[in-house]
């Protein structure tokens, strides 16, 4: 499954390393995290797509505290 | 403006005000018990300081807990808590202030830019209005719309998804796509494609493919997904910033201690070494640089022009050859009769109709310009329905009309019957001979006509850099020589099958100078060129998905100026990198010089940062500015 969410990321830099902790997660097939587009774009197993999100959102806030995904 | 914004900068002024407030105090001397000292000045410093600065503090020690040291934060905290131990609590919470009104001017010009760029391609529809089986209208989320479904467009509206007209008639404005102002006309039985806008007119149209599919949804995700695909300069810039960092930080180290083991003063190297840190960061290219190549693709939409890259806005701005297409890219791509030359006592309406009559059933692109000149110039007279006809090949046709023969086609048919025929030198056209039993009738001259627009593309292609201007072609060598001779193309090749192009390309490839080759086509035969260049550019690509699919960037509509007017923006794009990398590189290297010889100050510092930053973006931001220019 493909999903695409608004997110806030405050600079390009952060967002390529959002965007490398996500891809190390288990279960992701592929992630985006766009500075420009503030678009966050998950592709995950289907069966648990919901725990990969909350854990990328987790991840994501560790590694950027101002890191938001809007559902 | 966001509500964290305007909260951040409530918070902003807030410490301002009282900064202020405590500066007049001290240096106004009103309270001398307490500035005297440094202790307690320095404690009274720290509420500004800390009220604009927590969340920095904080999220440095996020950072370290999280193994991510050597961000902005931690630098900038460090720097102060240095300012404050070596007695300068008054800078330490000025340079506080002052970063944290640049990073919320860095972010709100960010914002902004974001949005100016996002509003250039403001296509995607919010909603479909979808008929229901009793003939009411209800509103839904276009990807909710299934193929087949019955749409409302009212006026003013956007087309939701790529459909066919059912009823109605209306202008349809596709600006927004292709760049192209004047309306285009939408009849029963025409498709139409998502994005655009209705004119005055209410179309019900019937969905074709589902909103994921659609144009629109296609070109958002394109203009999306190409500032992922990163330009030279911009990984350029990424792994400098992955070592500027560092190195900044290791030289600020060694600066605090060696000439303070040399000199003892510790004080002062461990302030100069704090200016250090503050310019450590390389926010100033690591935003501006990608917001650049950013506007640039949003700069090129608004004209018409998806680029697929940031990569490949790099290799537009360099291009060295131009290899292009004939039929359908640099001329109509339909043939058309453009004379008639009857022979003597035959009027030019004989030599159409008996022509009209011989080509009658054939689908050949010749056949059909010759149908649609009768069709055109004697509009009042029957359609012509032919008989029986013998197709010679690579010579022409004869037809049978009664007991009458008529003979159409080139010199050899004329030839081998025994047709007393004049041949006409004309080297741009295709000639058809007609002749009705031993009788000739006259020449039809057939060609295709030139774009209109299409040498002073060639010029404009010229002015902007591109050394040379290539012309293939499957047609005869004296076809493509008219056509080259008339544009002003550089070289030409003719009589090439669809796989000499790609050679042909291959061998133009390795005698390039600099810079790079690009190939115009039309996407559809050409693909394997248009992957093989380096950067292929497909004409036409509003609704054709192969089009879309081969090509690194798609000229939406079919105008060649497209081509030069992208390159012009390609090369401001470039140029305006340049220039941000120039000036934030040779300011932070001023500074750092300065800062180390003690004559900057953390001021200077920080304007070296933020202030950088903020020039950059804005300097950025000047690729939206340009007019238009097609």
């Amino acid at each position: 499954m493909k999903k695409k969410y608004k997110c806030e990321i405050d600079c390009a830099n952060c967002a390529a390393k959002v965007q490398e902790a996500i891809l190390k997660i288990d279960g992701v097939q592929d992630a985006s995290v766009n500075f420009m587009t503030q678009k966050f774009k998950l592709e995950a197993d289907d069966d648990c797509f919901d725990e990969i999100l909350k854990e990328a959102v987790r991840v994501g806030k560790r590694i950027e505290p101002d890191f938001e995904v809007e559902f | 403006m966001s509500t964290k914004l305007k909260k951040e900068l409530r918070r902003i002024i807030c410490a301002l005000i009282i900064f202020l407030v405590i500066l007049v105090i001290h240096k106004a001397n009103l309270m001398p018990f307490i500035f005297d000292r440094r202790w307690p000045a320095t404690a009274v410093y720290l509420v500004p300081y800390l009220i604009a600065g927590y969340d920095v503090i904080c999220k440095a020690f996020l950072g370290i807990i999280h193994g991510q040291m050597l961000d902005e934060s931690f630098l900038m905290t460090i720097a102060s808590i240095g300012a404050i131990v070596t007695g300068e609590a008054e800078e330490a919470a000025a340079v506080m202030l002052f970063y944290q009104i640049g990073e919320w001017f860095q972010r709100y010009a960010v914002g902004q830019s974001r949005k100016s760029i996002s509003d250039l391609m403001d296509i995607a529809p919010d909603y479909a209005n979808l008929e229901l089986e009793d003939g009411s209208v209800e509103e839904v989320d276009p990807e909710d719309v299934e193929i087949g479904s019955v749409l409302v467009v009212k006026p003013g509206e956007k087309i939701p998804i790529d459909g066919t007209v059912l009823s109605g008639e209306s202008m349809i404005n596709t600006a927004a796509l292709t760049g192209e102002s004047v309306p285009r006309s939408a009849h029963e039985g025409d498709q139409v494609i998502s994005g655009c806008i209705n004119g005055d007119g209410l179309l019900r149209i019937r969905a074709e493919k589902v909103y994921e599919d659609s144009t629109v949804a296609r070109i958002l995700e394109l203009v999306e997904n190409a500032t992922e695909k990163k330009s030279h300069t911009e990984n350029f810039i990424t792994r400098f910033a992955r070592v500027y960092t560092p190195a900044v930080v290791i030289a600020a180290v060694l600066l605090a201690v060696i000439p303070s083991l040399i000199t003892g003063s510790w004080i002062t190297w461990i302030y100069r070494a704090c200016t250090f840190l503050v310019i450590s960061c390389p926010c100033a290219l690591v935003i501006s640089i990608p917001l650049a190549f950013f506007a640039g693709i949003g700069a090129a939409s608004k004209s018409g022009v998806l680029v697929k890259g940031s990569n490949y806005l790099e290799l537009l701005a360099d291009l060295d050859t131009l290899v292009s297409d004939k039929t359908g890219t640099l001329t109509e791509g339909n043939f058309a009769v453009s004379e008639i030359i009857p022979a003597d006592g035959v009027s030019p309406e004989a030599v159409l109709r008996d022509a009209a009559l011989a080509e009658g059933m054939s689908t050949h692109p010749i056949a059909v310009s010759i149908r649609d000149a009768w069709e055109d110039r004697y509009p009042d007279h029957d359609v012509l329905s032919n008989t029986d006809v013998e197709n010679v090949p690579g010579q022409g046709l004869i037809a049978k009309e009664g007991n009458e023969l008529i003979f159409v086609g080139n010199g050899r048919l004329m030839e081998n019957h025994a047709i007393p025929y004049r041949p006409v030198r004309d080297s741009a056209a295709t000639i058809c001979y007609v002749a009705r039993n031993g009788d000739y009738l006259g020449p039809i001259l057939i060609q295709d006509r030139v774009k209109n627009d299409a040498k002073g593309a060639i010029r404009a292609l010229k002015e902007n850099g591109v050394r040379r201007v290539v012309m293939l072609t499957g047609d005869h060598e004296n076809v493509g020589r008219a056509v080259a001779e008339q544009l002003g193309v550089d070289e030409f090749y003719a009589e090439m099958l669809p796989q000499d192009k790609v050679e042909k390309l291959e061998e133009l490839l390795t005698q390039k100078e600099n810079g790079y080759l690009g190939f115009i086509g039309d996407g559809i035969n050409d693909a394997p060129s248009l992957s093989r260049a380096d950067v292929g550019i497909a004409m036409g690509g509003v609704g054709s998905d192969a089009a879309i699919e081969a090509a690194d960037v798609v000229i939406m509509d079919d105008s060649l100026p497209r081509i030069p007017a992208v390159i012009a923006i390609a090369r401001r794009t470039i140029r305006i990198a340049r220039q941000n990398i120039v000036f934030a590189l040779g300011v932070k290297a001023l500074i750092l010089i300065l800062g180390a010889l003690g004559i900057a100050g953390m001021w200077a510092a920080v304007f070296a940062d933020v202030g950088v930053a903020v020039l950059c973006i804005l300097n950025s931001m000047r690729l939206l500015l340009h007019k238009k220019t097609i």
